[in-house]
């Protein structure tokens, strides 16, 4: 199959385009769009975002892969990204890492086999003064408890 | 109860609303700067305010600001640095979500002074709450004229857009800002020249903090002269205060520059968690050395900071009890720069990756004779030796902790283990 930006992410590129000076300043957003769009930034989607914006895909590749928030290699349908950065470090999150991994049994770096979760370290949050936190795709988890991490992971679908 | 500048509307409901910002003075500053004053006056003011960099530099606001050329045939950017990364630091987290208009307002104006009509927020990917309420807000302000064409017919126009970054910290220093903002990766750029000058898009560039900017509202509204009312004669204002780590009470507090470290923590942060004893306190984010339990009776401002051996920076003080193993907090704190390092300068690429894993290494009882000499070898040979201030930033850490901690060092090495007796459990604060 093609890869190819849907009707309403091609209207969004087109906006976008518009509130840069030049089509190379507009690449971290159009990667965020892929993301969003496609899941992955797998080779193919990295050659069509390099083809929109008439850029080789080498720096295209260079640029995704400098980012620790752009997936290039496959995740689950969820990223947990637990913080370990010394504020959260001095708040337990060592125990919050090593809950998840035994509920998750994975290890970090890992995707459960049902392609659920993937579970990520992570360095500062910036969210240091509710922590230990993580971030599960775009949400922020603050002061969280053995408890609360089994909550959290029961209520996603 | 201490007057505040910054949150002293954080608690009124839905005041990211543009209804409710306008019902507290919202956008008065604006009307006033852009009815009132020519560009020129606005960096007046501020520099008679003697407003400094809130994002660990402390260079004066206004004085940045003038450096940016009258008769550029380049156009003119003002980027503000919300990729707030410096581990222990989460004040401008707060401000966007909590009071983005504020935020916004300080931008405009200082656009104005600049002559910018395209002004950009770089927000960290990982922000994701407060990026949805600076859409919003955005959209507030373009619908009530105070963004676009002809600004409250005043003549004056402005474009905002938000820019999402994803995942970097040397993003946030200046230069790798731009380069990300152009669609690169966060490289930073040989200085000089200096942004002002050769900035985003080669035009003339401001880049200022999320907290300098929320300030520039105040100061217009009420002038330079209230302002130095806040604070010692060098560092005036309040500053936004982020308490971390093992504290009672962690949170942003804002309280004039000058505040007593020791204050901080036992009156305002409720003191050591579990009652326990103090250890050493980060004052300033992750970068700033360390300081002792003894060390705590210093005001919190640049001067007195410096003189102290360390440093305000962003104001994110991280506190560490009894229980913390100094090794292990410094392995901690290096595996961080060698992650965050860009690669670009080979001092500091290689050697914080070195730094990180001789510190490990003696954490768990593995560490040699001569590993400390080592480790302040390197870090004398990071140590302005690359392009931008993240090699220094990173070795800012391991001289103090080694300096400061060295028996506990020495310990683990002569030892063979960490005699430390650790609490790393997850702490509840009821």
């Amino acid at each position: 199959m093609a890869v190819e930006f849907s009707p309403q992410a091609e209207k969004k590129f087109e906006e976008t385009l518009e509130r840069y000076p030049n089509k190379e300043a507009v690449l971290l957003p159009v990667l965020h769009l892929a993301q969003q769009e496609f899941g992955v930034l797998s080779d193919e989607v990295l050659e069509y975002v390099a083809g929109l914006l008439a850029l080789p895909p080498s720096r295209v590749k260079s640029v995704a892969s400098f980012y620790t928030l752009f997936n290039i290699k496959e995740v689950g349908r969820y990223v947990i990204r637990v913080c370990y950065t010394l504020p959260c470090a001095l708040n337990g999150a060592e125990e919050v890492m090593e809950h998840i991994k035994k509920r998750l049994n994975i290890e970090v770096g890992e995707t459960t086999p049902d392609k659920k979760f993937t579970l990520l370290g992570c360095e500062c949050l910036g969210s240091c003064n509710t922590a230990p936190v993580m971030q599960i795709n775009d949400r922020h988890y603050e002061n969280l408890s053995l408890e609360k991490i089994d909550q959290i992971l029961d209520s996603l679908e | 109860m201490e007057e505040k500048i910054l949150l002293k509307y954080i608690d009124i409901p839905d005041i990211q609303k543009m209804e409710v910002y306008q019902k507290h003075d919202g956008y008065q500053a604006v009307a006033k700067a852009l009815g009132e004053h020519k560009p020129g006056d606005i960096i007046e003011l501020v520099k008679t305010s003697g407003l400094r960099g809130r994002g660990g530099a402390g260079f004066p606001a206004g004085l940045k600001w003038s450096f940016v050329p009258k008769d550029s045939d380049k156009p003119v950017y003002l980027c503000c640095n919300a990729d707030e990364g410096e581990p222990g630091t989460f004040k401008d987290h707060l401000l966007m979500e909590k009071n983005p208009h504020q935020l916004i307002e300080g931008i405009i104006i200082s656009a104005y002074a600049v002559n910018c009509h395209q002004a950009y927020i770089y927000i960290r990917g990982e922000f994701y709450q407060p990026r949805k309420v600076l859409e919003q807000a955005i959209k507030e302000a373009y619908e009530h004229n105070y963004l676009g064409k002809d600004i409250l017919g005043q003549g004056f126009h402005l474009d905002l857009s938000l820019h999402v970054g994803a995942g970097s910290y040397i993003a946030g220093e200046e230069t790798g800002l731009l380069e990300s903002l152009e669609g690169k990766r966060a490289e930073p750029r040989l200085k000089p020249p200096f942004p002002a000058a050769v900035g985003l898009f080669k035009g003339p560039t401001v880049i200022n903090n999320v907290e300098t900017l929320s300030n520039v509202p105040h100061i217009i509204l009420r002038g330079p002269e209230w302002f130095k009312g806040f604070g010692t004669e060098k560092s005036t204002g309040t500053k936004l205060f982020g308490l971390s780590g093992h504290i009672n009470k962690p949170g942003v507090y804002e309280l004039p520059m000058g505040i007593l470290l020791k204050e901080l923590i036992y009156q305002y942060g409720g003191g050591i968690i579990g009652g326990r004893k103090l250890k050493a306190v980060i004052p300033g984010g992750s970068s700033t050395p360390v300081l002792t339990a003894d060390e705590i009776d210093v005001a919190m401002d640049f001067e007195s900071l410096q003189a102290a051996g360390t440093m305000l920076g962003s104001a994110g003080v991280i506190v560490m009890d009894e229980t913390t193993c100094m090794v292990d907090a410094l392995a901690n704190l290096t595996r961080f720069y060698a992650h965050e390092s860009c690669g670009q300068c080979t001092p500091c690429r290689e050697g914080v990756s070195w730094m990180e894993k001789i510190v490990r290494r003696i954490e768990q009882g593995k560490g040699r004779k001569g590993d400390l000499e080592l480790l302040l070898d390197i870090c004398d040979n990071i140590s302005f030796k690359t392009l931008c201030p993240m090699g220094d930033a990173a070795l800012g850490p391991v001289v103090s902790f080694i300096t400061k901690f060295r028996s506990e060092f020495e310990d683990h090495i002569v030892q063979g283990r960490c005699p430390i007796k650790k609490d790393k459990s997850i702490k509840g604060r009821g």
